[in-house]
């Protein structure tokens, strides 16, 4: 295997890791969104942590390996407009995933407070921090982004 | 970077076929993350094992299929069928494939049964859930092996 191949392999690796976590966020809210039980909310964002080391170790492979290729590779250069428009959505895709974060955390910290406190009965107020639709739409909007990046590695518009 | 330049037309087909392997291995992270936390003594396993068995049936298996008729589409753009000696890559992507298709679904019938006897049981762990959740982290890492097949392309 040469060194491109390694390369190549690690970005598409990354972009896996990315999607992965984004498919783990998306069932996620859903199985959350109708949870009021403190227990329940709290016992369910355990699983957020694996989509945290995912979307880390995804969002820097792909931007790292994926300049890397782009300088590698003799075929593109970082100034490509396709690579110029991935570039302009991975940060609008970072911008999304930062605001949907805190909005998703914020839930997931009140359900573990609530649960410290003792108590564990519907709460409305969880049940509005679970259903908050501005999380919703930065969390499909960050999806249409990453369909978007995806689209563009592949079909290379301008290439 | 995710592949050389190609005609548009195969471009659709290998869209298809990377998008659904994917969300594949995006069910699979999800569904195997959530039962080895069900694994946890005293984790709430039925929460877990239902969890994982949900995203195994409506995430993983259709993604599956997507990812496999996204393989037939581009086999046949690229026409493969008229090359005499297969590359080993392509070998390797469809033993993985279908072998993962088949494990994929034995583990959604183990999750499925697993969720319904630790809901019955109300605590403690099922063997059936377990077996799901080892059969499902076995099936990531053959698609991991396939990832490396279908970028690297050895042979």
């Amino acid at each position: 295997m040469s060194g491109h191949d390694w390369l190549l392999f690690l970005h598409v690796l990354s972009a896996f890791a990315l999607v992965a976590a984004l498919v783990l966020y998306t069932v996620l809210i859903a199985v959350v969104w109708n949870k009021d039980v403190p227990t329940d909310v709290a016992r369910l964002f355990r699983i957020s942590k694996m989509g945290d080391v995912l979307i880390a170790v995804g969002s820097i492979g792909v931007l790292v390996f994926g300049i890397w290729l782009a300088i590698e590779d003799d075929r593109y250069k970082v100034w490509d407009g396709w690579v110029i428009a991935a570039l302009v959505l991975w940060l609008v895709m970072g911008a999304l995933g930062s605001r949907t974060g805190k909005i998703y955390n914020a839930a997931r910290d009140r359900a573990r407070s609530l649960v410290r406190e003792g108590n564990n009965s519907p709460n409305a107020e969880l049940r509005a921090l679970v259903q908050d639709r501005r999380g919703l739409w930065f969390h499909t909007s960050g999806v249409i982004v990453v369909l978007l990046l995806l689209i563009d590695m592949i079909f290379k518009p301008g290439a | 970077m995710l592949a050389a330049i190609r005609p548009d037309s195969w471009n659709y087909a290998l869209f298809v076929h990377v998008l659904g392997a994917m969300i594949l291995v995006g069910a699979l992270v999800t569904a195997g993350t959530a039962q080895v936390l069900s694994w946890r003594p005293g984790g709430d396993a039925g929460a877990y094992a239902r969890l994982a068995f949900r995203t195994l049936l409506f995430v993983g298996v259709p993604a599956w299929f997507v990812m496999r008729i996204g393989a037939e589409w581009i086999y046949s753009k690229e026409k493969w069928a008229d090359v005499p000696n297969e590359p080993d890559w392509l070998g390797v992507g469809y033993i993985t494939a279908d072998l993962g298709g088949i494990l994929l679904l034995v583990s959604v019938v183990l999750a499925g049964f697993g969720a319904r006897r630790l809901a019955r049981a109300d605590g403690g762990s099922s063997i059936l859930a377990r077996s799901a959740g080892v059969i499902a982290l076995v099936v990531l890492a053959l698609y991991l092996v396939a990832l490396w097949a279908m970028t690297a392309k050895p042979g």
